[in-house]
């Protein structure tokens, strides 16, 4: 029997998390970069930062954070005042017109800065209303704040729940700052969760969306999650992005100097799977630092710095306009996109069943395989599977120490690049050079260039329908998948 | 009887808003202690505020120029094992 299956599932690719929500929802997300592996491509975000001050100490954070050289969240060059802050989000916007999409992430709390931010939030509301805002909090000062937030042009929250037990709490959170009292252990950990959960509801009574972060802490709350996925969907947050622990000595935190490893990207990706029968779980966030500008994975801060901005002017009316017709634009092409991918269905005989297998991909953008393998900085991984084909996750191709694997001294960049790709049967590219093709076949990851140009989507299942003819997928007998699925 | 903030400040803005003397002000290269205003919070709370949010080890001095929150007292991480992951780190 043959069905349509190049794409899993009745709601549409599992590329774009978006497509899984309910319309409502989709209105107000559909074009902010941060919930779609495909719009992210076409719209930009930025965030601004005027909020140094925190009130909590989390493990895998270090508050010395002025370093302009990495990027990871709390981790910001220059300190903004909201006047600034504004400022600073008119020019680029238009500058950049895709950007859609302005948050204060930091680099402390948000909300433990409520006057700076909420300025912020009050001038952009007015003077640049086709701008989305939005917050990330640890959300302890939150049931004070949703009252205030609710009057903004804010559509969404984040807040970060890595626990709802106190007892694990207390291994990730040293202390906190509540009624003028230092608390440590599990009784500020208490505090702090009571807090998250109370302002989870309020956001959610408010008709605010809210959208879950967790760091993903192997050892610590790596099967808690689960249940905190559990939980914050019965409430009602609309996406749960479960991210792995950056940790390592340099940055001076408690989980980098006490030698807490990271997640691998298997046991990120086997967590993240656990928790999406329950939930809608985002998969390619790229954990940006707290005053990034541009694309997600791009950083145009440089471009924006506040003695460059105080020579600009801008005539904000005439870019709205601009940004109209270019978010316009940008609609009519995705739109297109879309009918596109549905009359390229690669359809595959599912009347057997074969292993899924994880595939590269090399992109620069618009969704298909266009990138040359050395030139990769990032690889997107797909999972194609006799259902169709999901997106997995991005792995970066400069990345942090995998978990507990060591770096032998001496691994090459390219060595490096190919550990990443651990766990992938093939990396799909426009083209691979003579030393890594060798390097990747030895290292079992099969290099192709038979795609380049085409759509991921549909080149991933082609390139599955190959394994399957080509005989390197063995027929998986239906009690083999049953009891693979745990059924 | 006043308090000091040396150095090590990182200019994270937490101790600012939450004196009750206004003693804290913004200044180069770090933030700084009017130690004509400050009160260690006598009267009004039974910790010092500033030391109490402050997430920096070191940075608050009281009147006799001790650390108010001495080393691995807010990371949790044990002075002598930041002191070798930091060496390590400079032998690289």
């Amino acid at each position: 029997m043959f069905i349509f299956a190049g794409i899993r599932s009745s709601c549409g690719s599992t590329d774009d998390q978006v497509s899984q929500l309910p319309e409502h929802i989709r209105e107000k997300v559909h074009n902010h970069p941060c919930y779609s592996e495909d719009a992210h491509h076409y719209f930009a975000r930025m965030h601004v930062a005027v909020a140094p001050a925190c009130n909590i100490q989390c493990h895998y954070c270090n508050r010395k954070y002025d370093c302009a050289n990495e990027s990871r969240p709390g981790v910001v060059s220059e300190l903004l005042t909201p006047d600034q802050a504004v400022k600073k989000t008119m020019a680029v916007a238009a500058n950049i017109p895709q950007m859609t999409v302005l948050g204060i992430a930091g680099p402390g709390d948000p909300l433990a800065n409520p006057e700076c931010t909420f300025e912020t939030f009050r001038q952009l509301s007015e003077k640049a209303p086709d701008i989305k805002l939005c917050v990330s909090t640890n959300g302890l000062a939150l049931p004070d704040a949703v009252e205030e937030l609710s009057k903004h042009n804010i559509d969404h929250v984040t807040i970060t729940i890595n626990t709802v037990d106190p007892e694990i709490g207390a291994k990730i959170y040293p202390w906190v700052f509540w009624n003028n009292r230092r608390i440590r252990g599990a009784k500020g950990a208490k505090i702090l969760i009571e807090q998250q959960q109370k302002g989870l509801q309020m956001l959610i009574d408010k008709g605010i969306l809210v959208k879950v972060n967790s760091v993903l802490i192997p050892g610590v709350n790596d099967e808690h999650l689960k249940e905190v996925s559990k939980i914050v969907k019965s409430k009602g947050a609309f996406l749960h992005n479960v991210m792995p622990l950056i940790a390592e000595a340099e940055h001076g935190t408690f989980y980098g100097v006490m030698g807490q490893r990271s997640p691998s990207s298997a046991e990120l990706q086997d967590l993240q799977d656990a928790c999406a029968g329950d939930m809608n779980m985002m998969r390619h966030c790229r954990q940006c630092r707290a005053d990034a500008v541009g694309l997600l994975g791009e950083d145009r801060g440089d471009e924006f710095t506040m003695d460059k901005i105080e020579e600009m002017d801008i005539d904000y009316d005439a870019a709205m306009v601009m940004r109209k017709q270019v978010h316009d634009g940008i609609a009519e092409e995705l739109a297109a996109k879309e009918v596109a991918k549905k009359e390229n269905i690669v359809q595959l005989d599912t009347s057997k069943k074969y292993r899924p297998v994880l595939m590269a991909v090399a992109t620069s953008g618009g969704g298909v395989i266009n990138q040359h393998f050395g030139h990769a900085r990032e690889f997107l991984v797909y999972e194609a599977s006799s259902e169709g084909v999901r997106f997995i996750s991005h792995r970066k191709a400069d990345q942090y120490c995998e978990g507990d694997v060591s770096c032998g001294d001496g691994e090459t960049v390219l060595q490096r690049t190919i550990r990443t790709l651990e766990g992938c049967e093939a990396v799909l590219c426009s083209k691979v050079g003579f030393e890594p093709w060798g390097m990747l076949e030895e290292a079992g990851v099969m290099p192709n260039n038979d795609y380049s140009m085409e759509p991921i989507e549909e080149a991933v299942m082609k390139h599955y329908q190959k394994m399957i003819d080509d005989g390197l997928l063995d027929e998986v007998s239906e009690e083999q998948q049953a009891s693979a699925e745990g059924v | 009887m006043a308090l000091s903030i040396i150095e090590s400040c990182v200019n994270c803005w937490a101790c600012e808003p939450v004196c009750p003397s206004n003693a804290i002000f913004e200044a180069k290269p770090h933030f700084m202690i009017d130690s004509k205003k400050c009160t260690e919070c006598e009267g009004d709370f039974a910790n010092p505020q500033c030391a109490t949010i402050c997430p920096i080890e070191g940075a608050i001095l009281d009147s006799f120029a001790e650390a108010l929150n001495p080393p691995g007292s807010l990371t949790g991480i044990p002075p002598a094992k930041m002191e070798a992951a930091m060496a390590e780190i400079q032998a690289r």
